[in-house]
């Protein structure tokens, strides 16, 4: 297969009883792209993050991720890539250390790794004096710079990020843009979801799901040439609103 | 008197080593029938104010009204008057669309056909799934079911907590026309949220930042309040682009605002980003813009930290 294809989704389909969630989806990301991934509320994106990221089943089609194969080799998916949502991502009463070597653990990782690893990370977020601080008391921006790091800490091919700044204040939002860009120069892929229609400006390319389809891929110049609209957020409500049902 | 007064309203959480202000001694007030947003990110302090006017919490210092009562003496007859509807979902998931807004009528002592006008218009899309258990809704449905059980009792003031976080840009319009059609029947809305774009559908809003409020405007006004040039920049390289203007001499901040960057001039700046632009021997854009809540809310942040 193509090793420079992160993911690769053929006709992919997960349907719970009648209702298919996820309706034939078709599409690869490359390595290193900032691939963002919209569409409206109960559209199909978390049933199609949940197959991907090897937590579900699929119905029927193919995907690979990382170059595994999302039926049989769930488990080497899971090793392989990266996940944060806005949710949930770091444990509020573990200190900020504590997250740190908590998640590198999980992942397998040498304490000689863990040690220098979490020395770079603190000195670049500077928060090294902040290491032995519970989560809990970090303001938010914080926890999400955080939060993305530790996600990211073990080198995963692949990171998902799940609405990572929502709620989070325009200055933060931007340094946590900021944060996306290094890694993806670092060859670590981004898939990412967003209800700032800013944000998907600065993604490589951008999906938008419409009832389980992706409705339209592209990047966000080519979106708004083929729509005729001058911003993300137009493109986005003229497919959405087109929407059959809801969640 | 305004329907709602605030004034030097201080909220602590914690005991004294590890104490955090919540709201550091705000003050404002709202006029009947007004629509007023509280604009900010998520620690600002929007939930914290919103329980302690409607009586769910206990300031630790400052006074506040609602509808010309005290929210301490006269907790009992706020509760009366306001309709909440808090950021997390709030109905009794087991109970079925209808029995909720039953309830919810029957403790504030009125019947639903006897407000029913009032609710008619977001009710009736949700009314052919009355029998319906309030846990099997999906989020749009849910948050107009959660949305008419706080006006069943014709509120005269409503407090609406985050109504929009996490939801879709599609739905976020559609409430805010619900919103817009409340107004007009002269209810006062108070409402939240960390969207900045939303602050353009109210009448006036404050920006709220750490438990403060940098500024209470119209929006127009916010707008207004930001007295400098700026500028939409964008070219083939936008990484090396942000970073050039960043430390250009003629720009005071320089961050990337969708399609564009956005470049907040000093006086007399526009040479020094032109020449910078030409520099670069790329194609490029360049014009004015009008600055909105968000540049401004960024703005406010920065003057604050003092940068």
């Amino acid at each position: 297969m193509d090793n420079n294809k992160v993911i690769t989704a053929h006709e992919l389909t997960k349907r719970f009883g009648d209702f298919t969630a996820v309706d034939k989806i078709t599409f690869e990301v490359t390595r290193g792209e900032i691939f963002g991934f919209l569409g409206a509320n109960g559209a199909g994106k978390t049933t199609a993050m949940r197959m991907l990221s090897g937590l579900s089943l699929p119905t029927s089609g193919q995907a690979t991720v990382a170059g595994f194969d999302v039926y049989k080799q769930n488990e080497q998916i899971k090793k392989n890539i990266g996940y944060m949502s806005q949710k949930f991502s770091l444990y509020e009463d573990l200190t900020v250390k504590e997250n740190i070597r908590f998640y590198a653990g999980i992942y397998g990782k040498s304490d000689a790794f863990i040690k220098e690893k979490t020395g770079y990370i603190l000195d670049h977020l500077h928060m090294t004096s902040e290491a032995n601080k519970l989560v809990g008391s970090l303001p938010l921006g914080w926890k999400q710079k955080l939060a993305f790091s530790v996600a990211i800490f073990h080198e995963p091919q692949l990171v998902f990020l799940d609405e990572p700044t929502g709620g989070v204040d325009p200055v933060t939002r931007r340094e946590f843009w900021q944060m996306i860009y290094e890694a993806a120069e670092t060859g670590i892929t981004v898939f990412v979801t967003t209800h700032y229609m800013d944000e998907a400006e600065y993604c490589n390319r951008v999906s938008i799901m419409v009832d389980g389809r992706i409705e339209a891929l592209d990047t966000p110049g080519g979106l708004k040439r083929t729509f005729g609209a001058r911003s993300m957020d137009e493109v986005f409500l003229k497919l959405a609103r087109a929407a059959k049902r809801s969640e | 008197m305004g329907a709602v007064t605030v004034d030097n309203i201080v909220k602590f959480y914690g005991k004294k080593e590890a104490r955090v202000t919540a709201l550091q001694g705000l003050s404002f007030d709202v006029q009947k029938g007004e629509l007023f947003g509280l604009i900010g990110p998520d620690g600002a302090g929007k939930t914290s104010l919103f329980r302690i006017l409607t009586t769910l919490l206990l300031a630790d210092a400052g006074t506040a009204s609602v509808d010309g009562f005290d929210v301490v003496k006269d907790y009992k007859a706020i509760r009366n008057r306001v309709g909440y509807m808090p950021g997390r979902f709030s109905l009794y998931q087991d109970l079925s669309v209808r029995e909720n807004l039953e309830f919810f009528a029957t403790i504030f002592n009125t019947t639903i056909e006897e407000n029913y006008e009032l609710v008619k218009d977001i009710y009736s899309q949700i009314e052919p799934f009355r029998d319906r258990k309030a846990g099997k809704l999906s989020g749009g449905m849910k948050q107009k079911l959660a949305l008419s059980c706080a006006l069943i009792h014709r509120p005269s003031v409503l407090f609406l907590d985050e109504p929009t976080t996490g939801v879709d840009a599609v739905s976020r319009k559609e409430f805010w026309e619900m919103l817009a059609h409340l107004k007009q029947q002269g209810i006062t809305i108070l409402v939240s949220t960390p969207y900045m774009d939303e602050a353009a559908r109210c009448d006036r809003v404050a920006l709220m930042q750490e438990g403060k409020i940098m500024s209470v405007n119209t929006p127009a006004g916010i707008v207004n309040e930001f007295g400098r040039p700026l500028l939409a920049v964008k070219n083939t390289n936008m990484l090396q682009l942000l970073q050039a203007m960043k430390s250009c001499e003629g720009v005071e901040d320089a961050y990337p605002f969708g399609e564009y960057h956005h470049v907040v001039l000093k006086p007399g700046g526009e040479a020094a980003v032109k020449t910078i632009l030409e520099q670069m021997k790329m194609p490029y854009e360049q014009h004015p813009v009008t600055p909105d809540v968000e540049d401004c809310f960024m703005a406010l942040m920065r003057n604050k930290d003092g940068q």
